[in-house]
């Protein structure tokens, strides 16, 4: 028997190259603004749950959570970190929802970050490639973008799909971050602009590719019973679900589709009784453009083989059939990589509150988040819906 | 009875032209070319190294020798440009070919020849019934310092020759060795470019010690030029081989096959050996070949082997020197001198 | 740079060096690299060392234009992923081809080479790279 469990609160910072704000700084923002979303003080948080890469290489910190817990005042509750490479939010989400869930905690924060901008790109390259097999993608000369790379030459060998199809979930993405005043992007590109910019790893492009950004984001959850207590519009997380796969992309037995994300979507629309067309929005784990249009096709939005297409003919635009990364994504949005799972709820919740302003999909009832970690060994989904 | 079983070359498909390098200098490049005798040289690509080109070289011997490599109790590698001054390339080709971790392995070094002894040490412990094959193998990415003569020369190539008494494909019958201490050329720790002395290394080095060593031989077995249907002379460049087998009295025709340096350049430890390997390529039983090294420093290897009839069988089986010469694609130099690292931020 | 302790480059190299992968004796399924644990049959399962022949054909490919630190020299450079002939599929670089020729499907044979050297002073990494078969 479990308990039904809500968000009361949600938050992020903006997301960009943070100079003047370190991680430190960035998380208490978004943890402390969390709290005051939710009308709490903070002493009624029974623990925290942190979502964080690879802070150990960018900012040379482990032991993040009690760093967390420490910069918001929140001794002595206990912090636990939570690592799943870019799925580190979304996985951190899923702990806290296990958490309250099981009835074990009341009031528990969840919060996602990464300080990407304080060391040289090279060196932030390097860090993102341990979501990757060291042994047998990276120390071959593989970068994680190349990982991406092989994938999307598949999908262009086995369904057709073209790079300018890439190119407009790009143009897609940054048209929606630039109603988003949190996004890293602010401005809006075309495909000429993206078919232009220079090669990364064959086909992918510069503006293929997510930026490195600096961000964090936090949600409060407990159960829906006790948060009607704090606010009038609870968002409940009526599924939670999560899958792995294998940790090198060669091991897979497909590389146009991430099985952990089948298998999490099926066990998620079970859990939800919901059927993927019920799904209002959704933000996916578009890391790369190539990677937007497969989630597209996993989640069952599309068939197999017909997310370039789809993409094509608008079928994911702010005011369409199924929405997708309507705060701009990880491409436009930018991809601070422990904080993307978390911020991806931020935005559903907005959404699903009518909070999303000049990029609010009307009528919004449920809501779905997607985040993947590495090339795919993990996949997270949840599903949101305004509680009655 | 000791002799070759089998026998592997590898050389890197890059080439630079040497109209390519003249027109850097202002040479002239019909000039060098006639002076030298060379019309292209062999690259490395960026990753490969000695060490690379070894292995490379030792699998293709072993698998046209057809013998298990566990079997191989002894790796002689022999080079001048060792990837490590300390750690042997013979493990990392012990390793490689798969003959680890029961045999004895070790490193050499003399300029050029170091191949050709490796192949003395194999047989004798061959001979001395201590091993039952040994694999030697000489290996090179020889550097010119840039404007020196000897960047028009300097290749990159290993060879590699399975030694035993059993399934030979050719036999040796003798060896004799001419050795003394000749500073023709040398190289210091820390430098990146051998320093020679001009015409010094003709005369008083190469000519002194490749006349003498072949001339021993020959004497030692009674022998004469004209009981050798090929010689193969180590081959700095295109030329030293004519004018040594005019001096030792063989015709030109019969050096013909065994002279690769024209178009892969002087491959050092490798020279003689793939010269050897080209004439195998071809020879028939009973034909009877005389291969005389050349290291500077100073000394000379000769052997006289007799081709045997084994070799119509496993010939069928592998890629020919010729093969590994024509199989090429062409740089300029500005690519040349990243691939050989001559910048020095590189 | 994905620096790799010696210790951990050095417990790959019949790996790396020969290609050495595993086989589940049950299953008969083929592994690379080599591993302990048959996902297939878990705890009834048995691995043994099996080495692979070193032909295979492309799986997909990608040419690297932003290259990591320690690879700057040789890009941009090509990495793909090999379907091994015996079944299974790793990655690797391509080395001795031209662009065009690489396609989905075209036959690579083994090659080695090196991988990567800690800079000047430190250890060279060597092993598999592939080129298409001739």
């Amino acid at each position: 028997m479990r308990r039904r469990v809500a968000i009361i609160g949600a938050a992020m910072t903006k997301f960009g190259e943070e100079w003047e704000r370190g991680f430190r700084d960035l998380i208490a923002e978004a943890g402390v603004k969390a709290i005051e979303d939710a009308h709490m003080s903070g002493k009624e948080i029974d623990a925290i749950y942190g979502g964080t890469m690879a802070a150990g290489r960018l900012i040379g910190q482990e032991h993040i959570t009690a760093l967390i817990a420490d910069y918001m005042g929140l001794n002595p509750i206990p912090a636990t970190r939570v690592e799943a490479a870019c799925a580190s939010g979304g996985v951190a989400l899923r702990t806290g929802f296990l958490a309250v869930a099981s009835g074990f905690h009341d009031v528990v924060v969840v919060g996602g970050a990464e300080k990407m901008t304080d060391v040289s790109v090279g060196d932030a390259a390097v860090a993102l490639g341990g979501a990757g097999d060291q042994e047998w993608e990276l120390f071959m000369g593989a970068t994680f973008p190349a990982l991406y790379a092989l994938m999307a030459r598949r999908h262009m060998h086995e369904f057709g799909t073209t790079i300018e199809q890439m190119a407009m979930v790009a143009v897609k993405n940054h048209k929606n971050a630039a109603r988003n005043p949190y996004a890293h992007f602010q401005n809006e590109i075309t495909i000429r602009d993206v078919l232009k910019s220079k090669m990364v790893a064959s086909p992918l492009r510069v503006y293929d590719c997510s930026p490195i950004t600096d961000g964090a984001a936090a949600v409060v959850l407990t159960s829906l019973e006790k948060a009607r207590k704090y606010v009038d519009a609870p968002i409940e997380i009526i599924a939670s679900s999560q899958a792995s796969d294998t940790l090198a992309l060669h091991h897979r037995k497909s590389l146009t589709t991430l099985n952990a994300t089948v298998v999490a979507a099926r066990k998620a629309y079970d859990m939800a009784k919901l059927k993927p067309r019920n799904i209002d929005v959704c933000e996916v784990h578009d890391c790369f453009t190539i990677a937007e249009i497969i989630a597209s096709e996993d989640l069952g939005f599309f068939k197999k083989g017909e997310g370039g297409k789809a993409v094509e003919e608008g079928e994911t635009e702010l005011d369409a059939r199924i929405p997708i990364n309507t705060s701009g994504g990880l491409k436009g949005c930018g991809h601070p990589v422990g904080a993307t799972g978390v911020k991806q709820a931020v935005e559903i919740v907005w959404q699903l509150r009518g909070d999303a302003k000049k990029r609010q999909v009307k009528n919004a009832e449920i809501g779905m988040t997607h985040n993947v970690g590495g090339s795919g060994a993990t996949a997270v989904i949840h599903i949101l819906k305004r509680a009655d | 009875m000791v002799g070759i079983v089998g026998y592997g070359v590898y050389i890197p498909i890059y080439r630079i032209k040497v109209e390519e390098i003249t027109k850097i200098w202002g040479e002239e490049a019909g000039r060098i070319r006639d002076g030298l005798g060379i019309i292209e040289k062999s690259v490395p690509d960026m990753d490969e190294d000695a060490a690379t080109m070894a292995v490379e070289a030792g699998r293709n011997a072993i698998k046209y020798a057809g013998v298990d490599p566990k079997r191989i109790h002894a790796i002689f590698v022999g080079s001048e440009s060792h990837p490590y001054a300390v750690k042997p390339t013979a493990t990392m080709v012990a390793e490689a070919v798969g003959a680890t971790p029961h045999l004895t392995a070790v490193d050499m070094q003399f300029a050029c020849k170091a191949g050709t002894t490796a192949i003395q040490c194999c047989m004798g412990m061959c001979s001395s019934n201590m091993i039952e094959y040994g694999l030697a193998i000489g290996t090179d990415i020889s550097q010119g310092k840039p404007g020196d003569t000897l960047e028009y020369s300097t290749g990159a190539g290993a060879a590699a020759y399975v030694i035993g008494k059993k399934d030979m494909i050719a036999e040796i019958e003798g060896t004799c060795s001419y050795t003394t201490d000749t500073p023709d050329f040398w190289r210091r720790p820390g430098t990146d470019f051998p320093s020679h002395g001009g015409r010094f290394t003709g005369e008083p080095a190469y000519f002194k010690h490749t006349v003498n060593a072949s001339k021993n031989l020959m004497e030692k077995l009674g022998l004469k030029p004209s009981d050798f249907d090929y010689a193969v002379f180590h081959q700095p460049n295109g030329k030293f081989p004519a004018q040594v087998a005019s001096m030792l009295g063989f015709e030109i025709s019969k050096i013909k096959q065994g002279l690769v340096t024209p178009l892969i350049g002087n491959t050092y430890s490798a020279a003689s050996l793939i010269g050897l390997a080209s004439v195998l390529d071809v020879a028939k039983p009973e034909e009877r070949i005389l291969v005389t090294s050349f290291g500077s420093g100073a000394g000379s290897d000769a052997f006289s082997i007799i081709v045997m009839e084994e070799i119509i069988e496993k010939r069928k089986k592998m890629k020919s020197v010729m093969y590994y010469v024509g199989d090429k694609v062409y740089l300029d130099y500005g690519l040349y001198v990243k691939h050989r690292r001559k910048l020095k931020t590189l | 740079m994905v620096t790799i302790g010696t210790p951990m480059s050095w417990r790959r190299i019949p790996e790396r060096y020969g290609l050495i992968g595993s086989e589940c004796e049950i299953c008969k399924a083929n592994f690379f690299p080599a591993r302990k644990i048959c996902p297939n049959c878990r705890r009834r399962g048995r691995t043994k060392p099996i080495r692979y022949s070193g032909k295979g054909k492309i799986y997909s490919y990608s040419v690297i234009y932003s290259p990591p630190t320690g690879f700057e020299l040789e890009a941009p450079y090509i990495i793909a992923i090999v379907e091994l002939d015996e079944g299974p599929r790793l990655t690797s670089q391509m080395d001795d081809c031209d662009l065009r020729d690489v396609k989905i499907g075209v036959p690579v044979e083994m090659v080695f080479r090196k991988i990567q050297e800690d800079g000047k002073e430190g250890l060279i990494h060597y092993g598999f790279k592939f080129k298409i078969a001739k």
